[in-house]
């Protein structure tokens, strides 16, 4: 499988910190992302979005981590057979993975090309396929990790820190 | 600006009647991709569009939109009219172009939004 990792400049310690710990998350929340199910892609997101402001996350994080999440999301529903997305909730951190069920990624480096995209014309027309999707995941998250290969599944997955 | 004075500006018709139309109005963005119009994460914005589905709604879950200009004629179904609705944001529909609206506004003194 190939990898691709991303840790934002400063947050190194951090995420090895996090990494290595295996913390307790204090809340996770579960989704199902049907494939090309545009009318409830998204919704996964919106809960996450909702919980942490509940629990009083700043509100320029809470957009970070809604932008982030939204874009894996309607990745998994655009491009993949369907998938589930998991989100941990740390006292500093929230931790999302999303995981499909292929067809996988055959060229990571490339997917990460702002513009470079490979949707089809379904999901063109919703107004998707700018081909920003992995890069706006990177730019709001403080660590991003893909792994995936063509004919497999592919894992997404980011942290953010609250401060 | 407020929304009111764009509804004028524009010609526009506000999509649903309890819309509130005096909120303030600092900047805009107009897009007619998804994930170009997620890079306005900074400040409130105007959203300026020809996508009319669900998803454009979705979007104001995620970043803070003061209202969507829905343009070229172009109107929503009903049950994403209902979507706006139940969040309280308010949607217009205007005639005009993308490039027309965003040139009156524009010229109104209405700034683009940080990205």
């Amino acid at each position: 499988m190939a990898e691709y990792w991303y840790i934002a400049e400063g947050f190194e310690e951090k995420v090895q910190s996090f990494l290595t710990n295996n913390g307790e998350s204090e809340v996770d929340m579960m989704f199902t992302v049907p494939e090309k199910d545009f009318n409830t892609a998204g919704k996964g997101s919106s809960e996450v979005k909702n919980l942490l402001k509940r629990l009083g996350v700043e509100s320029g994080v809470l957009r970070r981590i809604a932008v982030a999440s939204y874009e894996a999301e309607i990745n998994v529903a655009a491009h993949s057979q369907g998938g589930v997305m998991h989100s941990a909730v740390f006292d500093d951190l929230i931790h999302v993975r999303f995981e499909d069920e292929g067809p996988g990624i055959g060229d990571i480096e490339q997917a990460m090309v702002p513009g470079f995209s490979t949707a089809d014309d379904l999901v063109r027309e919703l107004g998707f396929g700018a081909g920003l999707g992995l890069p706006n995941i990177k730019k709001n998250s403080d660590a991003m990790h893909i792994v995936s290969e063509k004919g497999s599944s592919t894992l997404v997955e980011f942290i953010i820190f609250f401060a | 600006m407020t929304l009111r004075d764009i509804v004028t500006l524009l010609e526009g018709e506000v999509l649903f009647p309890e819309a509130d139309l005096d909120r303030d109005v600092p900047c805009a963005f107009a897009s007619d991709m998804i994930s170009d119009i997620l890079m306005c994460t900074k400040e409130p914005t105007l959203l300026l569009t020809g996508l009319t589905n669900n998803q454009v709604i979705r979007l104001s879950d995620m970043i803070d939109l003061t209202g969507i200009i829905f343009v070229r004629g172009k109107r929503p179904l009903e049950d994403v009219i209902d979507m706006a609705s139940e969040r309280g944001l308010p949607i217009i529909t205007t005639k005009f172009t993308l490039y027309r609206c965003s040139g009156i506004l524009f010229n109104a003194g209405l700034r683009s939004c940080k990205i």
